[in-house]
């Protein structure tokens, strides 16, 4: 690694002196802040996304770099503690100047970043699924929104799995509070009664799930078909679906969708017994595209591991770096708010098949896939939308179906249509 | 009183020059004096660092001068965080509210705006109601009268429960671990009204303050630090100091002896045991408006622990030891993580020091352990004339006993 | 299989129809020919639209439809994108081999580029195999048979019934018979043609728990909402509700609102936007904008308004209250013979009773299981903290170890049964090694300084979790149970048990036995007790202290690697496992008392009984039942500071 980077620095200084002209306003080398934790709890997902944006920098100056400039990736580890994140981003932004950071899993910690990169105006890409209630200038959410991944998800199950009662089952923190919220909002306004929605909360690492796998098979006893949301996060997981299994509820009895559980988690467990429950994600390692190919291929090369798996929140990072590259290079600098101008509208094919575009909520429009788990840990793709644009601002929550994210002809990440204010402009941590 | 005191603890002059000349330093270095040799991150991390150093003078009279080994002192440090953080959440979304309602047609209402600071608040976790807890949220200064009240009542009714009961030693470790593991699951369910897992966020931003850079306010809030840790320390040498000091020196090392010549050994533990909680609330509160957010994570048993490896690595049984030591291990920490330490190349091995960070810190725990029980502190020992700590004579342990050769010597 | 399959549908036909050969031929073009007309609704199928396709299948009466049916529905039907003709395909290298839909001749192969496999979803595949119903009740094979009663015990419809009666005469196999009479009874309860024959079904079902019985029950029982002047004639009526009790006054008066037979009540963001729509130059209805800055002023605007007739006149708590009174409030069955509900209700009552019963059964068996656990994971530090008053802080890790030892040797020995024979012992020799390494180097110098045991375990805990995700990653690894172990113990319906915990339950009662023997009646029992109690008379005795002290020590982390090995199996292996179990164990010792085996198993007792009971109380917030756990012990402590089993002497003593 660090003797490619060497190596390349050399060919940068060559292109530097080639392209002089239009590398006036920037200065080399172009700086990538990588904010992803490497130890701690988080760990176990960020990792990955870490190698992610070390890959896609890597093939960047591999094909010439960036406005002839080498670009140079400055890593960082926020040990999956929230106020290190801020500490990690403030040194990132004001000793290290990156020009662009990537970084983050959970919601706590954007939010603990979100004020520092308000304050000193960065740029910051947030590439997993989240709940949404938030457009904030200075990030962009490669993930899905909730209307990208848990409404659909729900439509599916009403519509295709005839679900009449559902039970939410979330890791309680901010996303599957906030999800669930939503959801229970939204099944109202499709007919569900109040009665017919189980929520149930559990700790991180939860492992203990017979009561509460019971309690889900109890609520079939007034014939309605049952179906779980799950939001359970990380490890949990995997104690609740050998609970599932070791109960024998098969997919057709009680279909479970999962907003969380992706290859990587489901490689830490024997899915023979899971196979038929599904997932909502917009990308899947089993998407069949070229560049779906060619990108398994190359994390498989750059990893030395041909056993890794590729998920959604990798698939952000890699259309949010590339649009961002592309935008730089619209842009012909790394400055911050020529940069955002430039990503309204920018395009990129994704993965799946089909063209990811940027919105001027700063949320991005890419479709909507539903996969069942396989026998071998992957996911078959069943279902697949068009391309849905995030909505920062659910339309399902009452206090936040008035608001609107324009941030380029409204100028403001939190506009109230009902009375055409701008309710404010730094974001609500 | 002070002659004597100041001649008793000479370490509290050395230490208050010490802390003198570096905040200054610190500060004509800063951006905020225009100079920038020093950044405003790392003005925050050493701002942070102070906190620390102040919580752990306080653990180390609990712990190295009273002999109770507290596994929860970082349940009040994180409370006292909570409760001015819930000041400064109530009072910056005020202010955003009553601007934004002010601009509608119709002048808002005291209760509308109440309901929309709920929404804005705690929208992130999907309600909008004020739950009780917040009830003193909108007045600055009751909400700092419950930073020194929240965490002095825990700690008076956890430490009168458990000393009544003569829960000591190990089993009051655990107890007390027990109890920030309950504290902190309580505030990780939303129904807490603390907003669960997310907690308060946005502590960095003054409200009111809005034009004030982070570098000016970085610099106050570390000259804070240093004149709470300042004060925390002449506050503690003279608790340990005198008559008082005797005593709990005595508990630690006898307290059924000191119980027998008729002190009334519960309420010097209590009296310990609070006054601590309440410093580390304070130093919570300093601590948490310069890292930004606080959250149930911060009060996890495992933060405790650290607490209390601070004070082992700095030294037990004096007070700058325990200050220099959290000083060291955090800094250090921060150092390692930050990526910035060269990799190690073995040949067939890279050593990435933010892999391998936690392993050297956790054999060096052993080490010191083992190899320097007095610490870092033990170093000053070696220039200074002062008489060392004497050592405590134990028994000798089951592994050794009867089969000594020798009366009262280790064996060979 | 499938080939078999086939083989056995093909020789039924060729028995029914002397010209099969002939006729399938021509039937295979049929059938091609009704999948090409519906070409896109079979390769992209939806639940709701699917019916069309399997109506013009059925109603073709063509032999290879069920084959087809089932194929489809396990995903072995593909689509040839050069021509868009259906076939059944499978996959050999990079090509699939081909065989026709109706014959099941081999029909050449192709690439794998231009097949596209069909997938069925969840709902589509249910409503493909109720349609299946019919063809399968009566099958010779009983995985199709069963496959039918699942498919009617999923969906339960009237016109399955007949069909069902008819085929319990042929019926060979015993379980089967009896769960197509359980079906019968079920669908007759439903969608019996007389009253009678209804409420004999209903009462043969009151013996029953089955969560599928109380779903019949229970939608016979299906109420809706009422509210009118006065209670309806004829009306089988569930019963009245009072506002303010059953329901609160807002409930009801928005179910007013919704019938039409009251005005709706203006919410305050109502009437403030009536305001802000009818200001008028600086003033709302005579109010000055500036008032309207209290409840007081807008109510006065609003009146103003109100009077003037801009707005509707504001619905009053007495506009509420007096709308409340003058109208009842019901529930009504849906089902309108009210002789049929009643025997429902009374059925449904007994199987409820019963059904209470055997929840406390089965949430006892729950909490039985979460003590097994947690005395498991404290078993080993019962014998290192409890009998030699080391704490180490470490007994997590040597958990994890345990587990990943486990799975270490699953990836060597492919065999889960027998990988499993091997992890136990090997977890127990390497923790045993860690154990007896760890208290050699460091535990045995600080004897004298317990308070710093803690410390330096807790390094060695953190140093260890490291060093498992240095050399096996972040990510959880995957520690299968053998088959044998899978899937659960099931008494009834609502009682069920999953096997892994069963095991874990025995091991956990094997290890109770194994180390009160140890303790009781073995020579090193009695030194250990004796090193315990008084190290420097039992060295004047001969004994070595040093050599119990590691031994004893080696023993506690050796149990804690099979309890890691155990724990991995039911629940995952990652670095961290063991920080989720050291204080809770911890616990578990300290509750239970300290020092003696009982009071540890009494300990995980208490601790999952009280954790499950609380769960029950509050189902819906599990950190609520650990909070309030804890809470408890802290409590429980003040009370009884040695715990329950408490000792008294020495060992009893610091």
């Amino acid at each position: 690694m660090i003797k490619t980077l060497k190596l390349s620095g050399v060919a940068a200084a060559a292109l530097i002196a080639a392209g002089a002209a239009n590398a006036q306003d920037v200065e080399c080398p172009i700086k990538v802040g990588v904010l992803h934790s490497l130890s701690g709890t988080m760990a176990i997902s960020e990792t990955t996304l870490k190698d992610t944006m070390l890959m896609l920098i890597e093939k960047q100056n591999a094909d010439g770099g960036l406005l002839g400039c080498e670009l140079e990736a400055v890593v960082k580890d926020p040990a999956s503690d929230w106020p290190l994140f801020a500490e990690k981003a403030r040194e990132l932004i004001s000793n290290d100047e990156v020009d662009v950071t990537f970084g983050s899993w959970t919601s706590a910690s954007r939010k603990a970043v979100l004020p520092v990169l308000e304050e000193l105006n960065a740029l910051y890409f947030y590439p997993v699924q989240y709940e949404g209630e938030e457009s904030s200038k200075n990030v962009f959410y490669t993930g899905a929104a909730p209307n990208q991944q848990a409404i659909p998800a729900t439509d599916y199950f009403l519509d295709e799995l005839g679900v009449e009662k559902f039970a939410l089952l979330g890791t309680d923190y901010v996303y599957p509070r906030t999800t669930n919220n939503i959801l229970e909002s939204y099944l109202k306004s499709k007919g569900i009664a109040e009665e017919d929605i189980f929520v149930n909360y559990t700790p991180f690492g939860h492992s203990d799930w017979s009561t509460i796998v019971s309690d889900v098979v109890a609520l079939g006893e007034d014939g309605k078909q049952v179906g779980v949301i799950s939001t359970i996060n990380g490890d949990a997981n995997i104690g609740f679906y050998k609970e599932l299994a070791a109960q024998g509820i098969s997919a057709d009895d009680i279909p479970v969708v999962a907003f969380s559980v992706g290859e990587e988690e489901l490689s830490g467990l024997d899915t023979s017994n899971l196979v038929g429950h599904l997932a909502a994600w917009n990308y899947f390692m089993t998407a069949e595209s070229e560049a779906n190919d060619e990108f398994i291929a190359a994390w498989h090369e750059f990893i030395g591991d041909e056993a890794r798996v590729t998920n959604d929140p990798m698939e952000a990072h890699y259309i949010g770096f590339n649009m961002w590259v592309n935008a730089v290079e619209a842009a012909g600098t790394t400055d911050v708010d020529a940069v955002r101008e430039a990503m309204w509208g920018q395009e990129f094919p994704n993965l799946t098949g089909g063209t990811a575009v940027m919105g001027v909520n700063h949320h991005l429009s890419k479709p909507v896939l539903i996969g069942e788990i396989r026998a071998d840990g992957m996911f078959d793709i069943i279902s697949s939308t068009e391309p849905v644009p995030g909505d920062a601002w659910t339309d399902y929550l009452p206090e936040s179906a008035p608001l609107k994210s324009d941030w380029k002809e409204l100028e403001c990440g939190m506009y109230n249509t009902e009375t055409s204010t701008c309710v404010q402009l730094k974001s609500n941590y | 009183m002070t002659r004597t005191f100041l001649t008793q603890n000479r370490s509290v002059f050395w230490f208050l020059l010490a802390l003198g000349i570096f905040a200054l330093i610190v500060t004509v270095l800063s951006e905020a004096a225009g100079n920038g040799m020093i950044s405003t991150s790392f003005v925050k991390t050493l701002g942070k660092t102070l906190c620390l150093m102040l919580v752990a003078v306080a653990m180390d009279v609990v712990w190295g001068y009273t002999g109770i080994l507290s596994l929860g002192h970082m349940a009040f440090f994180g409370l006292g965080g909570y409760m001015i953080g819930m000041w400064l959440m109530y009072a910056r979304t005020e202010i955003i509210v009553t601007e934004s309602l002010l601009a509608a047609a119709i002048p808002p209402t005291p209760q509308e705006i109440h309901d929309s600071i709920g929404t804005q608040i705690f929208g992130v976790v999907g309600s909008s109601e004020f739950p009780a807890v917040w009830i003193f949220a909108h007045s600055f200064w009751l909400q700092i009268a419950m930073v020194v009240l929240v965490p002095g009542l825990l700690a008076l009714v956890f430490g009168w429960l458990a000393f009544r009961s003569r829960v000591t030693g190990v089993y009051l470790s655990i107890l007390t671990q027990a109890m920030t593991l309950a504290l902190s699951l309580y505030l990780f369910q939303n129904e807490s009204g603390l907003r669960g897992n997310n907690g308060l966020s946005g502590l960095q931003n003054l409200p009111g303050l809005d034009d004030v850079p982070q570098a000016t306010l970085s610099i106050a809030f570390f000259w804070a630090s240093a004149v709470a840790l300042g004060l925390g320390y002449v506050l503690f040498a003279w608790v340990t100091s005198g008559k008082f000091g005797s005593v709990i020196r005595g508990i630690r090392d006898n307290e059924s002896r000191v119980r027998f010549l008729g002190y009334h050994v519960e309420g010097y533990k209590l009296f310990v045991f609070t006054l601590t909680g309440i410093v580390a609330g304070i130093a919570g509160a300093l601590y948490y408006p310069q890292a930004g957010i606080i959250n149930p994570n911060e009060i996890a048993p495992i933060a405790s622990i650290y607490l209390a490896v601070w004070v082992a690595i700095g030294g037990r049984g004096r007070l700058y030891g325990a200050a220099l030591g959290a000083a060291f291990v955090s800094l250090l920490s921060s150092w390692f993580t930050s990526g910035a330490v060269p990799s190690v190349p073995l040949g067939f091995y890279t050593i990435q020091w933010t892999d391998w960070w936690l392993v050297l810190l956790g054999v060096s725990f052993v080490a010191v352990t083992l190899l320097a029980p007095k610490g870092i502190g033990g170093l000053f020992d070696l220039v200074t004339t002062r008489h060392p700590v004497p050592e405590r004579i134990g028994d000798f342990g089951p592994d050794k006993g009867a089969r000594r050769t020798v009366e009262g010597e280790e064996e060979k | 299989m499938l080939r078999a399959l086939f083989l056995a549908l093909a020789l039924i036909l060729g028995l029914c129809l002397p010209a099969s050969r002939a006729v399938a031929q021509d039937a295979g073009q049929d059938l091609q020919a009704i999948l090409q007309t519906h070409a896109e609704e079979v390769a992209s199928p939806g639940r709701r639209s699917v019916g069309t396709v399997i109506d013009a299948l059925t109603a073709s009466g063509l032999p290879g439809v069920p084959l087809f049916l089932e194929r489809w529905a396990d995903r072995s039907v593909y689509q040839r994108s050069g021509d868009g003709l259906f076939y059944y395909a499978e996959k050999q290298g990079n090509e699939y081999a081909l065989s026709d839909i109706a014959t099941g001749e081999a029909a050449g192969t192709a690439p794998a580029s231009e097949m596209t496999e069909i997938r069925p979803n969840g709902g589509v595949r249910r409503v493909i195999g109720t349609a299946l119903v019919q063809f399968q009740l009566s099958d010779p094979d009983i995985a199709r048979r069963t496959a039918a009663l699942d498919a009617i015990s999923r969906s339960p419809e009237a016109d399955q019934l007949e069909p069902l009666r008819n085929s319990i005469e042929g019926e060979t196999d015993a379980g089967l018979l009896a769960r197509k009479e359980r079906l019968v009874g079920m669908l007759a309860a439903r969608y019996g043609d007389t009253q009678e024959a209804r409420i004999a079904a209903i009462e043969a079902l009151s013996d029953a728990i089955a969560v599928d019985v109380r779903a019949v029950l229970n939608q016979i029982l299906t109420t809706r909402p009422g509210v009118a002047a006065e209670l309806p004639e004829g009306a089988n009526i569930a019963r009245t509700l009072t506002p303010g009790d059953d329901l609160t006054e807002a409930e009801a008066y928005a179910q007013l609102v919704e019938a039409g037979l009251a005005p709706a009540a203006q919410t305050p963001a109502q009437i403030k936007a009536a305001l802000t729509d009818n200001i008028d130059g600086g003033s709302v209805g005579g109010v000055p904008i500036g008032q309207l800055a209290t409840e007081a002023g807008r109510d006065r605007a609003y009146a103003a308004l109100a009077d003037a007739g801009t707005v509707p006149a504001r619905v009053t708590e007495d506009d509420v209250e007096t709308a409340l009174a003058s109208h009842v409030f019901y529930e009504e069955y849906t089902e309108s013979d009210s002789a049929i509900t009643d025997a429902a209700r009374e059925a449904l009552d007994e199987i409820e009773t019963r059904v209470a019963l055997n929840q406390a059964l089965d949430l006892g068996l729950d909490a039985l299981s979460l003590a097994s656990i947690y005395f498991l994971a404290a078993i080993g530090l019962a014998i290192t903290f409890g009998v030699m008053g080391v704490i180490n802080m470490a007994h997590g890790e040597f958990i994890m170890m345990g587990a990943y030892t486990g799975y270490v040797v699953q990836q060597i020995i492919p065999d889960y049964t027998l990988s499993l024979i091997v992890a136990l012992p090997l977890a127990f020799a390497v923790t045993f090694g860690a154990g007896v390494a760890m208290e050699r180097l460091v535990i045995r110098w600080l004897y004298h300084r317990p308070l710093e045991t803690l410390l330096a375990t807790f390094g060695i805990s953190i140093a260890l979790q490291q060093l498992a995700k240095n050399i096996f990653g972040t990510q959880a690894r995957p520690l299968t149970s053998p088959s044998w172990l899978d899937g659960a113990w099931v008494i009834n319906d609502v009682v069920s048990i999953a096997n892994i915990r069963i095991a874990i339950f025995v091991l956990a009662l094997i290890f109770l036995g194994l180390i009160l023997f140890v303790l009781n009646k073995t020579r090193l029992g009695l030194e250990v007790r004796a090193v315990t109690q008084n190290p420097g008379m039992a060295a004047s005795m001969g004994i070595n202290p040093d050599k119990i002290n590691m031994l004893t020590f080696g023993l506690g982390s050796g149990i804690a690697g099979i309890a890691g090995v155990a724990i991995g199996l039911y629940a995952k292996v990652t670095s961290e496992m063991g920080a989720d179990y050291i204080v809770q164990s911890f616990m578990t010792v300290v509750v239970g008392g300290v020092g003696n085996v009982w009071g540890t198993l009494a300990g995980a007792g208490l601790i999952g009984i009280l954790q499950k009971g609380i769960e029950f109380f509050n189902p819906s917030n599990t950190l609520a039942a650990q909070t309030y756990m804890i809470l408890f012990i802290i409590l429980f402590i003040q009370f009884r500071p040695k715990g329950i089993v408490a000792l008294k002497g020495r060992a009893a003593g610091d």
